[in-house]
């Protein structure tokens, strides 16, 4: 059941109703029976993967938890007679035991994530070099059907069971409860990844029936919605001639294609996170934040901290640090710093955990070489753009520019272009095709095509580009000013003639401007493939 | 505390690091300084800084830091 679709709105307000009249403290009951009644439209037997990863995490999370309650108890009764030695080892001999289940739980559901992921993947390249050696081979495919979600919601609960370990959050005790986390149906498709610390309060709190937050719920969904049918899904039918005929579109339609999915996969994206938080809202659940005007950033490090942002903190923190700060890695770096000397061996924690996480973002969002490539290019840029820090220090201290409104556009400009090439790789979903194409923007000079009937070729006619430009525009006007204000509070101050009004205006052009009907395809949102 | 803010002051030469209380909010650090500040920390003091101390609140100022190395120092 996709968020576009009449069964999705008619399962919501089904739902908003029973939440509202049934006894408040068995609200947080009725989300989790909706979202699993949600997650088997998907299929019935995708339920055995989201069921497998909570009660093998809810085990390990128990089995850890107890584990610590348990030393601090017998800490607390052997206070005096215990040396600090005894006590230092006691609790080492606790720590490895809470880290085997901790263990455990990752490489289950790690493995079930990455079998049912990647194994073909794997299965074709290991072919793939047979082939080569000229080695006969049959080894068959898996085929699996990857479930909705998984990579979110296995995101979601590794967090769960770390913060655990780490002891930043207790233990859930009530595995219905750790089961709602892990399946609270407006975040299980396309996120954000949250935290159990954040979620826990609103999610099993009581609440009471609030107008004005579910009125914020409400705008923040036909926002979503606008977004999503109005510019993501009529963009889309472009994007799909350009990239689906790489023969026929070369040159500067590949440069229209990158920037029409540029602008597609922002509509898709944050839309579908717009719906989801404002689902949440009706609820009185807060989820977390995805986005922070991202394509306002200036270097793609920044980017990168305001696009996909629970992700990318996911990385940061259960990754990253991880691996830049073990003893081994400072370890490693001391001995590099020894042979190769201080500059090259403080980089070495920095370089190899920077080169492990972008690989797996690149496969976290799709087994295939060209998500891989995009990765490693992204990891590149960013280190590249690090090493450069000193001659743009020098630069900006010679030239007095940084401030300037010019620069700090062209900064933006540059960021935008550079993700968006790079990006061109999730387009073609090919990495000799994509570099291919961008060839072709220098080979093959048809900028005279694109005015002269080019730009209607693309399955879009004059009235779709001015509804674009028109919805692009608003999108953007909407972005700058909500860094100095809230449009939902400044609606909120107004009479409630203002409000129905502005909430009908969106409601028709969503149903007039929405793009529907043949040639339209808002069957699936794009991050709810990876 | 000096050795602190020598360290941090390679880091960013251009900051008050004795004033400034808002490294991470105000993004003046970012993990990549935070990974050489680590292993420059770990090196200078001999101390172990597990991955669960990597919080904003224990690297918002060179106060902050300090104070975790204590902390760090004392329960080994």
């Amino acid at each position: 059941m996709l968020f576009t679709t009449y069964e999705f709105i008619l399962f919501v307000l089904v739902l908003f109703v029973l939440f509202y009249i049934i006894p408040k403290r068995f609200q947080w009951m009725l989300l989790l029976l909706a979202s699993y009644v949600f997650y088997s439209f998907a299929g019935l037997g995708y339920l055995a993967y989201i069921l497998a990863t909570t009660l093998t995490t809810y085990f390990a999370s128990q089995r850890i938890g107890l584990l610590r309650d348990n030393q601090e108890e017998y800490l607390k009764v052997n206070k005096e007679a215990l040396s600090r030695e005894e006590r230092k080892a006691y609790k080492a001999r606790i720590k490895k035991r809470q880290k085997m289940w901790l263990v455990l739980c990752m490489v289950f559901n790690f493995g079930i994530l990455a079998v049912l992921k990647y194994s073909d993947f794997v299965i074709l390249n290991i072919k793939s070099v047979f082939d080569l050696l000229k080695i006969e081979n049959n080894m068959p495919l898996f085929g699996f059907v990857l479930p909705l979600g998984i990579s979110f919601y296995t995101f979601q609960t590794m967090s769960y069971i770390i913060d655990v370990y780490r002891d930043k959050n207790p233990y859930e005790k009530n595995v219905f409860k750790l089961a709602l986390f892990i399946s609270f149906f407006p975040q299980l498709i396309q996120g954000p990844i949250n935290r159990f610390d954040d979620l826990k309060e609103t999610l099993f709190g009581e609440k009471s029936f609030d107008s004005k937050a579910i009125s914020f719920g409400l705008q923040r969904i036909l926002w979503g919605f606008f977004k999503k049918l109005v510019v993501a899904d009529r963009l889309l039918v472009a994007v799909n001639t350009i990239i689906r005929n790489p023969e026929g579109y070369q040159g500067v339609y590949v440069l229209v294609g990158m920037f029409f999915y540029a602008i597609q996969l922002y509509a898709d994206f944050t839309g579908g996170i717009d719906i989801a938080i404002g689902v949440a809202e009706l609820f009185g659940v807060r989820l977390r934040e995805n986005f922070e005007r991202p394509y306002f950033s200036k270097s793609i490090t920044e980017y990168w901290r305001r696009w996909h942002i629970t992700l990318g903190a996911w990385f940061r923190e259960y990754m990253f640090f991880p691996i830049s700060v073990s003893k081994s890695m400072l370890n490693l770096s001391k001995k590099c710093r020894k042979l190769f000397g201080d500059a090259i061996g403080k980089r070495i924690p920095v370089y190899i955990a920077s080169i492990v996480v972008w690989f797996t973002t690149g496969v976290w969002h799709g087994a295939a070489w060209n998500f891989i490539v995009w990765g490693l290019l992204n990891c590149l840029v960013i280190l590249v753009s690090q090493e450069c820090i000193p001659l743009y220090n020098r630069f900006h201290n010679r030239f007095n520019v940084q401030n300037t409104f010019w620069y700090r556009l062209f900064q933006v400009a540059r960021t935008f272009w550079l993700m968006s090439f790079l990006r061109t790789l999730d387009c073609y979903r090919n990495v000799s095709t994509t570099f291919r194409m961008y060839g072709t923007v220098f080979t093959k000079w048809n900028w005279n095509e694109l005015f002269n009937g080019g730009l209607l070729g693309l399955g879009l006619n004059i009235s779709d580009y001015i509804v674009l430009i028109l919805a692009v525009f608003i999108i953007l006007y909407v972005s700058l000013k909500s860094r100095s204000f809230s449009f939902r509070e400044q609606l909120a101050t107004k009479p409630l003639t203002v409000r129905y009004l502005s909430y009908f205006i969106l409601i028709i052009s969503i149903l007039i401007f929405g793009a529907y009907g043949v040639g339209y395809d808002s069957s699936q949102f794009i991050y709810s493939q990876f | 505390m000096e050795q602190v803010l020598e360290i941090l002051q390679g880091l960013h030469p251009e900051i008050d690091f004795e004033t400034c209380n808002t490294l991470i909010d105000d993004k003046i650090i970012d993990s990549f300084d935070i990974v050489t500040l680590i292993s420059d920390l770990s090196e200078e003091f001999d101390v172990t800084i597990p991955v669960e101390e990597i919080i904003p609140e224990n690297f918002n100022s060179a106060k902050a830091i300090y104070a975790l190395i204590e902390r760090l120092l004392e329960d080994e």
